[in-house]
């Protein structure tokens, strides 16, 4: 479903990503860990087709981002610690909005289910700038999925989210139908990552240095190699 | 109420999502949708109208009072006034447009969308010829009485200060989107502008002192061609540049 061939990322002389392969199928929930500055952001950017690698492939149920990046958006949900949202739209004109841009049909009733899914029913009518912290990632992931992408970017999705908010985000994601899609979710908190990912990545200065099942490895064991990063 | 899960669309793990139309399909439809976005989130909280709308009262005012204005002379000063309060008034809604969206992290949604870039491009212009257009439209009165000009030559200004503005807004708007990831943006946009801007200004100031003056079309419509040509050539360059624009 994703398929990330040789990537090469630079900025002027500072190369970012180097050489990258990563291959994830249909149904996947995969993990990439990596601390500040390894490369996470920039690799999910160019697989959302928002940023062009410098060298390499991305293939996106096969298309070629550099060739359909238009087309391929279709078939895209990202949800990053941006909530990507406008602040000064109700919630539910915010998802009109997306819903316009991504052609949903008989989008009303689409906005209704996900606002229901994400537990925002009631409060559609508010504008997005009263909500909690929590609130803006609940409706920015009732954006993300308002056209049923087969595809979830999570770009570090937990961040800025208290204790409580963070934890139900895993039962938030089952809720809008994660598990019949391709997930790929970047975060620090690795007994997070470990729990919900069925594959985790490990990047590291711009490389993949670990690829694991998620049932092989444990927090503690990817603690060691994270903090050994970090220093 | 407790989450659903979601029924209705079972194939979600394909790459055959809901309302999988042709992406060329409803090109205008989303550009209208960006425009609507706009006006609805400026209706909202009337930050930028008003700004603009303060502005540009305070600039027609300043000049009124700050030059000697006499029946003979005002001819001559009024079409250089009506300008610098539309274009300065109207960096202002142009410096927010972009800026805004990435301030407050909306940029990256607009950009995901399955859309031609350009449609996001054509979309912020009609929202910025949109809100100069409502700027234009309250203190065009004022600078009729101000300067007291008559009121036959408001067809012909009318028509003068669309184009000026499509002009102004078609490459305002694509300067915006090029200094939005600067860290002086808010300086910058004005100094790469107004020097790309000048042949717009300088021909609708022209055909307007024209206007004023009452002079026969023959005597002005070479401001006109030159005016129509940048107005044509920058909504063309920026249709073509936007994509390579917003690339990060």
């Amino acid at each position: 479903m994703i398929k990330v061939i040789k990537l090469v990322k630079a900025f002027g002389s500072r190369v970012v990503l180097r050489n990258i392969d990563i291959d994830i199928a249909p149904g996947d929930f995969v993990t990439l860990l990596g601390v500040n500055g390894a490369g996470k952001t920039t690799l999910m950017s160019i697989i959302a087709t928002l940023g062009r690698p410098t060298a390499g492939t991305v293939l996106i149920g096969g298309m070629d981002t550099a060739q359909h990046a238009a087309h391929i958006r279709r078939y895209i949900g990202l949800v990053s610690h941006k909530t990507l949202l406008y602040d000064d739209l109700s919630g539910e004109q915010n998802l009109q909005f997306y819903a316009r841009m991504y052609d949903v049909p008989d989008s009303k009733a689409r906005i209704n289910e996900v606002l229901h899914q994400v537990g925002l029913w009631g409060r559609q009518k508010d504008p997005v700038r009263t909500y909690s912290r929590g609130m803006q990632q609940r409706l920015a992931i009732a954006r993300a999925i308002l056209h049923n992408p087969p595809i979830l970017l999570l770009d570090e999705p937990d961040t800025g989210l208290d204790q409580n908010a963070a934890s139900m985000l895993g039962d938030l994601l089952a809720a809008v139908g994660m598990n019949r899609r391709t997930v790929l979710m970047t975060t620090h908190n690795l007994e997070r990552g470990v729990s919900l990912g069925k594959r985790v990545l490990v990047l590291d200065k711009g490389k993949i240095v670990r690829d694991a099942a998620g049932n092989t490895v444990t927090a503690a064991e990817l603690k060691s190699t994270y903090f050994s990063q970090q220093g | 109420m407790p989450p659903q899960t979601d029924t209705k669309n079972q194939s979600a793990a394909t790459m055959q999502p809901a309302g999988a139309a042709p992406v060329r399909s409803r090109y205008f439809y989303k550009i209208l949708a960006i425009v609507y976005k706009d006006i609805t989130a400026e209706l909202r909280t009337k930050e930028m109208l008003s700004a603009m709308f303060v502005f540009s009262l305070l600039v027609i005012f300043i000049f009124n009072f700050t030059f000697d204005l006499r029946t003979d002379n005002a001819a001559t000063l009024a079409p250089g006034v009506l300008w610098v309060a539309i274009a300065f008034a109207g960096m202002l809604g142009l410096g927010r447009s972009f800026i805004v969206e990435r301030d407050r992290g909306s940029l990256e949604g607009l950009l995901l969308a399955p859309v031609d870039r350009s449609a996001i491009y054509f979309g912020k212009f009609l929202g910025n010829v949109i809100f100069i257009s409502v700027v234009e439209v309250g203190i065009l009165p004022l600078f009729i009485v101000f300067f007291n000009q008559p009121l036959a030559v408001v067809p012909a200004l009318v028509g003068v200060v669309v184009l000026g503005t499509i002009g102004f807004a078609g490459v305002g708007t694509l300067f915006s989107a090029m200094v939005v990831h600067t860290r002086a943006r808010d300086v910058l946009l004005p100094i790469l502008l107004f020097p790309v801007v000048v042949p717009v200004l300088l021909s609708a100031v022209r055909l307007t002192a024209g206007i004023l003056d009452a002079l026969p079309l023959e005597d002005i419509q070479s401001w006109l061609g030159l005016l129509i040509t940048f107005d044509v050539i920058f909504l063309a360059a920026s249709f073509i540049l936007f994509e390579y624009i917003v690339e990060e």
